[in-house]
């Protein structure tokens, strides 16, 4: 099959598959963790299934094995795509491939031993973070090299976008991973204290804003089209969208330090541009979303679209939330509470996994040249997932406001009105509604699973059904 | 429609060239990073010390880290309290504590002083975290008895019914290794903290017989101890 097909196929169908089977582990680890924090008997006294130890799993196996193989699926699927050349080598793409999995592998054996580097986002050890680095090198090689031997004359825009975030996430992980090795598995920052800190989030936010926003346009700047079956709505705000992220994205860190030991002025510049950021965001989910003017009619019966036009509803939504709690007052409320992690939820539930999700059935059906086994189960991952991202996100806004109104609040006496333990008490019920809200979402993930692969089988036993030839 | 410009020059020619491409973006994505990094480590007033040398201990030629007291100034952490703070970087604390408390009138009357940067200069990495599921302990040394910590951290509802903190039992059970201290100090020194070759000499001693609860303990105990720091000075503006 392999040499008959005109591109390089293959490796992102593996890449795709696995992306969805890390949706439902990195999913499952979130409620797992979501439910210690509302009943913490569910720690078991085991060393191995403590928060403190899962929570950066979770993340890790969300952001990295999820993002990492979606990105990777659908960057080798689309340079292919919109080059209208094979991928440069073959070769290269399958070390990525196996790479990166067990660069995965070896997070979920040694993140649950307590081997980290203490640095929030990027946990992994030393040898680790290597094999990362030689990894994302050798996806960025060929996906640059795969563009320079296009056949097209111009590089079409979700390039820019995954290029900008090749090259960010190389800089960021090199610097914030610098470390002094002390043993096999266990390294100290070379950074201290307040630069440490502001490297960190300079990563954090920017693993965020590039790996999670810029890697996820250039999916949406592919498939939103190509699944409306209708041209970009704007050339010059994809442009205007491209640069200003680019440029602005990278200062935004700062506000994570906002009122910290980080100097003043570090901390505004971080807030100043923030704000600024709702312009190009704004002007990129317009652009998705008004491709699809004059064919609005296609949500009603196109499920896959509704997941890509609804991620930019989300997008747009975090993208103004973001700002605001950037802002210095707000900020002084929000920062250390669930406001930001639900925050990030809205993003990674709502916009990173809807548009991931509407770029897999996508591929999916293009990739196995088929139709969804069943376009039924589509909606209800669709309706799973909204449903799931909507109650989770209330349930956070709620404790994160509530946690810093009672931090805050004096009595009449001019003496703090609650204890630190009472503000804990004070969020069960929430906690227990954000477990149920990422649970939904599981589910969502799992109901994918399942449609995906019995698509994949239908595809292999039965050809004939998938005659009707692919529609864009 | 391939020759037709739809946008300025610049922006056709860079659609054209990966290379051009790659460079422009490299260059625009440096920027940010480059103006809130770099100034950070040559900028006299971002740590406090600078202008209060008090802050931080002033150790004469011979003295061990033994010879410190309380209040003393920022120094770097015993070989037990190093295991200690291991400890907690490897159970993950950092995610539910902060260390790092904010210039606000409640902030000050829940934990205490606001936090300097000078104060974490010898965290590598730093530990201010970015969630208070649980308290800041930026200032917890001193507030609570050892045993309450041991109590604590074996069952902390015991002692905090509302806690969703997971019980720590192992702690009390696991030993700490002098030889993995004396190696984490070496490592230190290199990047930077000015251990002496005979705090690292007596390292392994100071934590023989002692378990990671120990540890963990005395890292606790030490947090917001070291400077002493006055109310009526302006640290940071």
């Amino acid at each position: 099959m392999e040499t008959t097909e005109k591109y390089h196929f293959d490796v992102v169908r593996w890449f795709s598959v696995a992306a969805v089977i890390y949706l439902v582990v990195g999913t499952l680890v979130g409620v797992v963790i979501a439910s210690q924090l509302a009943w913490p008997v569910m720690n078991f006294d085991n060393p191995y299934l403590t928060f403190g130890r899962l929570r950066p799993l979770h993340t890790n196996a969300v952001i990295f094995a999820f993002g990492g193989c979606v990105l990777m699926a659908t960057a080798f699927y689309s340079v292919q795509r919109t080059c209208g050349v094979k991928l440069w080598s073959n070769k290269l793409a399958w070390f990525t491939f196996w790479g990166w999995n067990l660069i995965i592998v070896s997070a979920v054996i040694t993140l649950p031993l307590g081997l980290t580097s203490g640095k929030e986002y990027a946990e992994l050890e030393w040898p680790i973070d290597i094999a990362i680095a030689v990894v994302w090198v050798a996806f960025t090689v060929n996906f640059v090299m795969t563009i320079a031997n296009r056949k097209s004359s111009h590089i079409y825009v979700s390039n820019w976008f995954f290029l900008g975030m090749m090259i960010m996430i190389t800089y960021l992980h090199v610097v914030n991973s610098l470390a002094i090795p002390v043993g096999m598995f266990k390294s100290y920052s070379i950074f201290s204290g307040v630069q440490d800190a502001m490297i960190q989030w300079w990563w954090g936010h920017n693993a965020v804003g590039f790996y999670l926003t810029a890697g996820f346009l250039g999916i949406m700047y592919y498939f939103v089209p190509k699944q409306a079956n209708r041209p970009m709505f704007s050339y010059r705000l994809s442009v205007i969208h491209f640069w200003a992220l680019t440029f602005g994205y990278v200062w935004l860190g700062a506000h994570h330090l906002q009122y910290t030991a980080l100097p003043d002025w570090t901390g505004s510049l971080g807030a100043a541009i923030s704000i600024a950021m709702i312009i190009p965001s704004w002007g990129g989910a317009i652009n998705g979303m008004m491709t699809l003017s004059g064919a609005w009619d296609k949500l009603r019966t196109d499920y896959v679209l509704r997941f890509l036009i609804a991620s930019l509803a989300f997008y747009a939504m975090s993208t103004f939330e973001g700002p605001i709690m950037s802002i210095k007052t707000v900020n002084a409320l929000s920062h250390y509470t669930d406001w930001t992690v639900g925050h990030v939820h809205s993003g990674a539930l709502g916009w990173v996994g809807m548009v991931a999700a509407g770029a897999l059935y996508h591929m999916v059906m293009k990739l196995w040249n088929t139709e969804m086994y069943s376009s039924k189960l589509v909606n209800t991952h669709f309706w799973l997932a909204t449903i799931g991202t909507v109650i989770y996100i209330v349930a956070l806004w709620i404790s994160g406001i509530m946690q810093g109104l009672m931090w805050r609040d004096y009595d009449e006496f001019g003496t703090l009105t609650y204890t630190f333990a009472e503000s804990v008490a004070a969020m069960h019920p929430f906690y227990a509604m954000r477990t149920i809200g990422g649970f939904i979402y599981m589910l969502g993930g799992v109901v994918m699973l399942y449609n995906v692969v019995m698509t994949i089988r239908q595809a292999r036993t039965n050809p004939s059904i998938t005659a009707e030839p692919a529609r864009a | 429609m391939a020759d037709k410009i739809h946008s300025t020059k610049l922006q056709d020619k860079l659609e054209r060239n990966i290379w051009a491409m790659i460079l422009m973006s490299a260059f625009v994505l440096s920027i940010g990073g480059i103006v809130e990094i770099v100034p950070l480590f040559y900028l006299k007033n971002t740590m406090e010390h600078n202008k209060h040398p008090e802050i931080v201990w002033d150790r004469k030629e011979g003295q061990s880290l033994d010879d410190w007291k309380p209040g003393d100034g920022i120094r770097p952490y015993t070989a037990l309290e190093l295991a200690g703070r291991d400890v907690y970087i490897r159970e993950g604390c950092y995610l539910c504590h902060s260390q790092m408390i904010r210039p606000f009138r409640d902030e000050k009357e829940r934990y205490g002083h606001y936090s300097l940067a000078s104060e974490s200069m010898y965290d590598h990495p730093f530990q201010w975290g970015s969630k208070r599921t649980g308290p800041d302990l930026a200032r917890v040394g001193g507030k609570y008895s050892d045993e309450w910590h041991v109590r604590h951290l074996i069952a902390p509802r015991s002692v905090v019914p509302e806690s969703v903190m997971p019980n720590y039992p192992w702690l009390a059970e696991n030993m700490v290794d002098g030889a993995t201290i004396t190696r984490n100090m070496k490592g230190l020194q290199t990047i930077g903290v000015p251990y002496t070759d005979a705090d690292i000499a007596a390292a392994a001693a100071k934590v023989e017989g002692k378990t990671e609860m120990d540890a963990m303990v005395a890292y606790m105990q030490v947090l917001g101890t070291m400077a002493k720091l006055d109310y009526g000075v302006s640290y940071r503006e």
